[in-house]
């Protein structure tokens, strides 16, 4: 396998932190490599390097032996690197299509050749047996689809080199076992694929060679035939893992009760129809479910966001039912949102700052108008602490974050304000595995404590740790219910691919 | 009362809708681009006003269409420098570049003709009505379609141009790129800053455009702040057209048949100051129908991060 790319003591300094400090990497022709490390390791530092978006302090980078600069993406496009981002770089209103062909476009006769691209992304959709329909406006493509669509732009646009920023975080298992093939299929046909994932398991599975970084540095370059998932975590975190606390028994009085609520807009098929169910206290309830199914719309209608049309949702005894969000958050929520970047932060506020959302008219932090940010940062500091958020200071952009701190410095704030119930929407998208660990456990010990959790996650591995009891939603409706006892991952992909848990398949008209 | 719709009505129309469409077809270009451009109404009252000094020192109504367009443009390039270039709000420029219009046309009308108020040359010529040839034989139709100012014809035929360069050329599809998703438009190495360039140039002709119908196709004078809201009723006939050029042909037709139909209501002996009124009360109404801003995409991502 003769090398493709190199990238030699790659450095990257922001300020005074050290974000890369002679990384070196080299991967070959048809290698799939893994970069695996902790949240703020430097993985996207680097990826962002090589594609041309982050200029390095120091360094060099290596196609075929050559070195080279790239002043900007296009630059390293035309020298075959591509990436896929994790936010995806994407036109909602047009077709797949033209997302594919989009700065490349066929041209006949001075104008846009639509018959030409249609073609064009056919033949390369068919070529990689990457499934997606050309015509079909991005917007309404599911996540994976668009997914898709943005490796198949990238091989359009001819890359030898791809790289995978954490692609499979978003995805339902079934589209993460395709992407993996997919990732096959291209390595067989001679692409280097750079692969960035906290996801072990998916990373012995596809990984040729896996590159470990921690704080900036390479700790390890090991054959993925050399070693195992747990050696890996071992030489992410520096330790071994430890085993989640032990669950009490303690399921007390209801506390959120959710009675026959319908969303559904004029003359639609309803999102929510007729959902029923209650948490308690002292109980985590999961939802599984394919994305899309009214797991959003049941949350949104929870935590107040959205209007439902019938039905009640009470909150300790009070009725929320179409309340406004503080008057919700007021009465004893939190909520983790699954969006990150859309619902839960300020990008472009500080760390404290976005840390201070939801609490500043608590009495303990305000006085009058005035809010009180003294006390206020004791508190932060210890949420830093206690989650290993990696910032330079709780005066950082909250946007330079790396994604998985971020996601740490939100399960942080809505932890703390500790009510009695928790929103926990896909609590540790993004985050290592190490992090993973402590939010896990975090959850646990709140529930220990007698507070109610209901919890949605696409991760069934996530589902099945924490909950007590597991709903399955399905186009709206919750399709079963199991007890922890009873539910495996089998019953449970069955019921949300619509199927009733005894087995026959029910009809979706 | 049925007597004011007749076909003189509609003719009238067609000539009103013309600088409402010229702006309207211009802002979309900024739209397109993700840029709100609040400053129509100031670019039309500065064509206006080139238009009239063209006229006036070359007699040549070609000269004055050309000084008209370019010195828009021009207009059109210092919002686009402070937009584009110097990042600032482009609300905040749009305001400033319509208060900037109606200064600078006021201050030059005393300084160059020494009026103020209007600038009237009974010597001077207005746009010629083009009779065409066969359309203009054609009973009923041709006196409403023939004998309007060619900038009447080049209007509508903007709009059918536009159509063609937003959803067949390759520029206007990366036009409508970058206001969808700037991010995304520079991450697969588009030029967006001489996108948005482009389109704010252009609406910076249709801009100037409108301007000259206003001074030489309807009347033969300047008159200070002249385009009076026809900006602004552009801007809101371009979110209603949802940015697409035949939404908003159909847009500012409602709008032009609005103008007329105040115009002749005049002659009701209903008090002019509430005659005026009806455009700008289908405006407010229109607003109530705007879920957004005619910029694109709702589902465009708001937000992008790492
Ligand atoms: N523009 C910036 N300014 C300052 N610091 C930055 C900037 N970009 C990244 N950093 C810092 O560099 C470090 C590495 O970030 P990076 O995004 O590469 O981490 P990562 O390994 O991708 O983590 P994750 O797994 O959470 O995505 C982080 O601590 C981050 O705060
Ligand atoms: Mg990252």
């Amino acid at each position: 396998m003769s090398v493709r790319l190199e990238m030699k003591n790659m450095t990257k300094r922001y300020g005074q932190f050290l974000a890369n400090e002679g990384v070196s990497i080299a991967v070959g022709a048809g290698e799939v490599h893994a970069i695996v490390g902790e949240n703020g390791a430097g993985k996207t530092t680097l990826m962002r390097m090589l594609y041309g978006m982050e200029e390095p302090t120091s360094g060099e980078i290596l196609l075929d032996g050559k070195p080279v600069s790239f002043r900007g993406p296009d630059d390293a496009i035309r020298h075959g690197v591509g990436m896929v981002h994790q936010h995806f770089m994407l036109f909602p209103d047009f077709t797949v299509a033209e997302n594919i062909v989009i700065g490349y476009e066929p041209k006949r006769g001075g104008f846009f050749d639509r018959a030409k691209a249609m073609a064009d992304a056919t033949a390369l959709a068919e070529r990689y047996r990457i499934p997606v329909s050309p015509t079909a406006v991005l917007g309404e493509c599911s996540i994976g689809e668009q997914q898709r669509v943005e490796i198949l732009k990238v091989l359009y646009q001819g890359a030898e080199i791809i790289i995978l920023d954490e692609p499979t975080a978003v995805l339902t298992p079934m589209e993460v076992s395709e992407l993996l093939a997919t990732i096959r299929t291209l390595a067989e046909a001679g692409k280097s694929i750079l692969l960035i994932t906290h996801k072990l398991q998916e990373v012995m599975e596809v990984a040729d060679r896996i590159t470990v970084l921690r704080g900036g540095k390479v700790t390890g370059a090991v054959a993925a035939k050399d070693t195992s998932a747990e050696e890996l975590a071992r030489l992410m975190v520096g330790r071994d893992l430890e085993q989640l606390s032990e669950r009490t028994e303690q399921r007390g009085e209801p506390l959120l009760v959710v009675h026959q609520v319908t969303m559904q807009e004029k003359k639609k098929k309803p999102v929510l129809d007729q959902v029923s169910f209650a948490v308690h206290h002292g109980e985590i309830v999961g939802i599984a479910g394919v994305s899309g199914n009214g797991q959003s719309e049941l949350l949104q209608a929870i935590s107040g966001l959205a209007a439902v049309q019938s039905g009640t949702i009470r909150l300790k005894d009070t009725d929320v039912t179409n309340r406004t969000v503080a008057l919700i958050r007021e009465t004893g929520l939190a909520h983790i949102p699954e969006d990150r970047y859309f619902w839960g932060a300020a990008k472009e506020e500080t760390v404290a700052e976005n840390a201070l959302m939801g609490y500043h008219r608590l009495p303990a932090f305000s006085r009058g108008i005035i809010i009180q940010r003294k006390w206020f940062h004791h508190l932060v500091a210890a949420w830093i602490e206690r989650f290993a958020i990696k910032t330079s200071s709780a005066h950082e952009k909250a946007g330079n974050l790396s994604g998985g701190n971020l996601q740490k410095l939100i399960v942080a704030r809505e932890m703390g304000r500790e009510t009695p119930l928790l929103l926990a929407a896909e609590p540790t998208r993004g985050v290592d595995i190490g992090a993973m660990e402590t939010i896990h456990q975090a959850l646990l010990e709140k529930r220990n404590k007698g507070d109610g959790i209901l919890l949605v996650s696409s991760e069934l591995s996530e589902i099945l740790a924490l909950s007590d009891r597991i709903l399955v939603m399905f186009e709206g409706r919750i399709v079963g219910e199991l007890s922890r006892a009873e539910a495996t991952e089998e019953k449970i992909s069955m019921l949300m691919a619509g199927g009733r848990g005894d087995g026959s398949t029910q009809a979706t008209a | 009362m049925l007597d004011i719709f007749d076909s003189s009505l509609v003719s009238s129309t067609i000539r009103m809708v013309t600088p409402i469409l010229l702006a309207a077809l211009g802002g979309s270009l900024c739209a397109r681009v993700g840029i709100f451009n609040v400053g129509l109404e100031g670019f039309i009252l500065v064509g206006a006003f080139a238009a009239i000094v063209g006229n006036h020192f070359t007699g040549s109504l070609w000269l004055a269409l050309l000084l008209a367009a370019f010195v828009t443009l021009l207009f059109s390039l210092l919002f686009g420098y402070m937009t584009v270039h110097l990042r600032a709000n482009e609300i905040v420029v749009g305001v400033a570049i319509n208060f900037l219009g109606l200064g600078l046309t006021t201050f030059l009308l005393r300084a160059i003709f020494g009026v103020k108020g209007a600038f009237y040359d009974k010597d001077m010529q207005g746009l010629p009505q083009l009779q065409i040839p066969v359309l203009h034989d054609i009973p009923l139709l041709g006196p409403i379609l023939s004998g309007h100012s060619p900038l009447v014809y080049v209007s509508f035929a903007a709009a059918i141009l536009l159509y063609l360069f937003y959803y067949r050329s390759v520029t206007g599809f990366r036009v409508r790129a970058v206001g969808m998703n700037a991010t995304a438009a520079k991450s697969i190495g588009l030029n967006t800053v001489r996108l948005q360039y482009l389109a704010i140039s252009l609406c910076g002709i249709l801009c100037g455009l409108a301007g000259a119908q206003l001074s030489l196709g309807q009347v033969t004078m300047f008159t200070e702040g002249m385009a009076a809201g026809r900006g602004f009723i552009a801007l809101v006939a371009m979110m209603l057209g949802q940015s697409h050029p035949f939404g908003i042909l159909a847009s500012s037709l409602l709008f032009g048949l609005m103008d007329a139909i105040s115009i002749r209501l005049q002659g009701f002996s209903l008090p002019t100051q509430f005659t005026a009124m009806l455009p700008y009360i289908l405006t407010i109404a229109a607003m109530f129908f705007l879920k957004d801003r005619g910029m694109g995409s709702n589902r465009a991502s708001q937000q992008s991060g790492r």
